[in-house]
């Protein structure tokens, strides 16, 4: 089925977030549609499947008009969505989850589940996906989910599928096994429209290319533009992809990790015997798959997790059964995994929010009093220094972008005097321009010395940053190799199969 | 390095993660506390003499003998158990096992026992008819079944339901007028029904389409349903009883055959039509919530709105009716107070039911048929109470008054701990 958008514009409040967007689709064609974080593609694709209206424009599905008032319209028509986060019950099983919303039903009104687990088992096998009909959605690994995601679309006859950003909560297999399901949807004729800010995949699945940018289409390009040609268009400027650092000038190890064990409340171990060491002037970046026990890992290093087992020394000092400030008062600086939710009070000004974790004494506050002249000139020194764009330092930190925020974050870590900085997910939600900023800034702090661990679910980024690597699943540590180590084998570990051994699961 | 060639990235029998028991020392402490408690009441206070319950009614066409039990014998037994069964219990835990809940039924049922027959044996008359107990408790179980099955309905949707006092209370009213001035008490149960849907549309108004807070709309219904229909009662039901608050009951229905099984015949298969149709309520809710359309585009929506919407499901409309029909069903509860069991409307006459029922969703997990077994331990507790009363038990009736609170209160903090309700619950849906 061919699809047209023509003139799409959705504006919300005063942002325009798509600003007159036209976009063909051929039957049977993958199209990309590339650009950054807030760039206006899951906008348009939510305007495409009915859940948000247009405030202009058109939708034509083989050159007729089409109306969605809701997203069961746009189902009826043909179009299928995967969604970045998955919209499956977590509670109910593959069967319930994929004849939600179009259920057939027996005599007297009585679900019919044999017919809804057949047409699973139909579906799943047309493509290999070996999905069981009756497994609890909560209980199978994200990589699966996605499967069902699309299971539930394809029962449906949809003939145009949209993924947004599916790669995000894959592994670099799974995202390969996904690119190879794409080309063999398109090979039955499905058109698809794949929304992502990976130039690498753009690059190997696409047959054409448009670029957004700030909510207007700013070009097209084909699968052979290199790299940098996609992120000029996609950024607006040159970009440097690739982070500029000298060999490390290695000290003692400063963090000792042994045998650190996280238990979640009900009795899972989130974080499974984990030991390494981190020497000063080191990154270490941590890699895996989202919730492969990284996010505890980080939470445990600064306090936050209840049930830790274990040691975690720093220059000595045992930090497991301090309390978060006391840890915070060793030098430990944290980037947490999600800004808005644990790094930021949103509704706190810029300079407040730089001060957050320093009420406790000089020279922000003196007998019980915010010294408000100090900490307005400490905000401009900070703003100016990490290049913070903000109309003023009394703006609220949750009206500042992405990128902004997560400077915020990092300039009142990185203000305080270090002995460690743990950084989880540091550019995540990230513009491509603040990545730049943030990976030096991150480098500048290995290069003064202090020891720094990465937590990132890409690879990119952990290839770009890390001195060694050390691969997470399923709450173990696969292995730590060097910095250089191949994608491919990166990969491999990310999946929980060893590097040295032969293949063997680990 | 070498790379095995062949790899599945993707299964589905991913390895689970290691596992290790959270060990709680809940169920021993209690069990000791109250062991503890119970040897003291069997040392301090002992009774002699023996206690009897009664098990047939006099006009059971069975008649089965009268167990009798030696208050003494059976204190000492009782507690020499549920010293033993403390024991097991710590011992369980260390050896990291988590206490079954069966045990839990087990030391309950000793307990029970145990106190039962020390206090009739201090009683005036040392008889407990068994019959009685049972048919109290069911008839006070009624309309926190009703009530309860409506906080099911509402929190599975996705609305905290903290109005079913409100709703049970305008039923309550509703059905009393209206079959006192038609001399029908079907049109009254229609009545209150109708009631209960009115104050769910208030409810649903607020929380669905203004987006206010659930907890606190549900609060301030219920002061203004008790405002409301005291304000009525006082100053124009009272002066018009006759007229306006003397509604006729319905008759007792005898099923054939199954009214004849003792204990069990009477007490359950001679009732109003109230109780019959509260049967038929918990098995329909139950069948409807897990096995029909309604039910599971019902649960999406509790669970996870976002993701009903993206499959068509309007999300909105189906909390507001299905808010509506837990109303409706609270309303029928209501009505078991005038039309059922005492016979005219009273002020704030549910007395707190609506919030027992509320405790009862969440102690049976928000499961119909669990929700009601909560509901019908509740209406025992305070069945219990009434009866230890009207023999002339030795405990203060003050104190006895208690009962089905401390009951309610200890099994939703003691024994149910951390349970998941529905996601979305409480959660406004609003789309942006």
């Amino acid at each position: 089925m061919k699809l047209e958008l023509r003139g799409i514009t959705k504006t919300f409040g005063t942002l325009v977030a798509n600003d007159h967007i036209d976009l063909t689709v051929e039957a049977g064609e993958i199209h990309c549609l590339l650009g950054e974080n807030g760039a206006g593609k899951s906008t348009l694709m939510n305007v495409l499947y009915g859940l948000y209206q247009a405030d202009g424009g058109e939708i034509l599905l083989d050159d007729r008009v089409q109306h969605f008032a809701g997203p069961g319209d746009a189902m009826r028509a043909g179009i299928g969505m995967v969604h970045q986060h998955f919209m499956l019950i977590p509670v109910f099983t593959v069967a319930e989850n994929v004849m939600l919303g179009h259920e057939q039903t027996k005599a007297g009104g009585r679900l019919d589940l044999p017919a809804a687990r057949a047409k699973v088992r139909e579906i799943s096998d047309r493509f290999g996906f070996d999905v069981d009909p009756d497994a609890l959605v909560d209980d199978l690994p994200v990589g699966v989910q996605q499967r069902v995601e699309i299971i539930k679309a394809l029962s449906r006859d949809a003939r145009v599928l949209v993924f947004d950003e599916p790669t995000a909560v894959l592994t670099p297999q799974e995202t390969d096994e996904l690119m190879a399901i794409m080309r063999q949807l398109k090979e039955s004729g499905t058109s698809i429209v794949f929304i992502t800010h990976k130039l690498r995949e753009v690059r190997e699945v696409a047959d054409r290319i448009t670029v957004i940018r700030l909510g207007k289409v700013v070009g097209e390009a084909s699968p052979t533009a290199t790299n940098a040609e996609l992120a000029s268009l996609m950024v607006g400027r040159a970009v440097e992809l690739t982070v500029q650092k000298a060999p490390p000038t290695l000290g003692e190890p400063a963090l000792v990790v042994d045998g650190l064990t996280v238990i979640d409340p009900i009795g899972q171990l989130v974080v499974n015997d984990v030991s390494f060491e981190v020497r000063r002037g080191e990154i270490l970046a941590v890699a895996g798959v989202q919730g492969n026990g990284q996010t505890e890992l980080t939470e445990a290093l600064v306090g936050l997790q209840p049930r830790v087992q274990g040691s975690m020394r720093l220059d000595g000092n045992e930090l497991n059964g301090d309390s978060v400030r006391s840890i915070l008062n060793a030098g430990v600086g944290f980037v947490p995994e999600d800004r808005k939710e644990d790094g930021l009070v949103g509704e706190f000004s810029i300079a407040e929010n730089l001060m957050l974790d320093r009420a406790d004494g000089a020279p922000f506050v003196k007998g019980g009093n915010v010294q408000l002249s100090t900490l307005a000139a400490f905000a401009e020194e900070k703003v100016a220094e990490y290049d913070v764009r903000t109309p003023s330092i009394e703006t609220k930190v949750g009206r500042l972008s992405g990128g902004n925020q997560q400077k915020v974050v990092l300039a009142r870590e990185l203000s305080r005097d270090l002995r460690l900085l743990v950084a989880a997910q540091p550019t995540r939600g990230v513009d491509v321009g603040s990545i730049e900023f943030i990976h030096k800034r991150i480098v500048e702090t290995r290069d003064a010395g202090v020891p720094v661990v990465v937590v990132s679910t890409e690879l990119d980024e952990v290839t770009a940053l890390a001195d060694r690597i050390m691969v997470m699943y399923r709450g173990r540590v696969v292995g730590i190799v060097p910095g250089d180590t191949p994608r491919d084998v990166l990969g491999l570990m990310m999946a929980g199969e060893s590097p040295n051994l032969e293949g063997a699961a680990a | 390095m070498t790379i095995a060639p062949q790899h599945q990235a993707v299964s589905p029998q991913e390895p689970a993660l290691a596992k290790t028991v959270v060990v709680s020392w809940k169920a021993p402490i209690a069990f000791a506390v109250v062991t503890v408690l119970a040897a003291l009441l069997f040392l301090l206070a002992p009774h002699d003499g023996e206690a009897t319950f009664r098990v047939s009614a006099a006009g059971d066409a069975l008649q089965l003998p009268e167990i009798v039990l030696n208050a003494t014998v059976t204190a000492w037994v009782c507690l020499a158990l549920l010293t033993a069964l403390t024991v097991v219990s710590a011992l369980m835990v260390r050896a990291r096992r988590a206490v079954p809940i069966w045990l839990i039924v087990v030391f309950a049922v000793v307990f029970v026992l145990g106190f039962l027959t020390w206090a009739v044996a201090g009683a005036s008359t040392n008889v407990m008819p068994l019959a009685g107990l049972l048919a109290g408790a069911l008839s006070l179980s009624v309309p926190l079944i009703f009530g309860s099955l409506s906080g099911v309905i509402s929190e599975r949707v996705g609305v905290i339901n903290i109005a079913i006092e409100g709703q049970l209370l305008a039923g309550a009213f509703t059905s009393a007028v209206v079959a006192s001035s038609t001399g029908n008490p079907y049109l009254g149960l229609l009545a209150a029904g109708v009631a209960g849907v009115l104050v769910s549309f208030v409810l649903a108004a607020f929380a669905i389409k203004y987006f206010v807070d659930q907890v606190i709309v549900g609060v301030v219904l219920n002061v203004l349903v008790v405002g409301f229909t005291s304000f009525l009662y006082s100053q124009v039901l009272a002066p018009n009883a006759q007229a306006l608050n003397a509604p006729p009951r319905f008759d007792r229905i005898a099923i054939p055959f199954l009214s004849e099984i003792p204990i069990i015949g009477p007490t359950f298969f001679r009732q109003t039509i109230i109780v019959y149709l509260m049967y038929v309520a918990v098995a329909a809710v139950y069948i409807g919530l897990f096995h029909t359309k309604w039910g599971l585009r019902l649960r999406a929506v509790g669970e996870h709105p976002q993701a009903a919407d993206t499959v068509g499901i309007n999300v909105p409309r189906t909390r507001f009716w299905n808010v509506s029909l837990a109303g409706a069903i609270a309303g029928l509860g209501g009505a078991f107070f005038t039309l059922g069991a005492v016979g005219a409307f009273g002020k704030e006459m549910t007395a707190g039911a609506g919030f027992i029922a509320l405790a009862a969703v969440i102690f049976g997990q928000w499961d119909p048929i669990k929700a009601t077994l909560a509901a019908l331990l509740f209406g025992f507790a305070q069945s219990l109470q009434g009866q230890l009363g009207v023999i002339g038990s030795p405990v203060p009736s003050e104190f006895m008054l208690m009962l089905p609170y401390v009951v309610t209160i200890v099994a939703v903090a003691g024994f149910v701990g951390k349970v998941r309700g529905p996601a979305a619950a409480g959660k406004p849906y609003i789309k942006s």
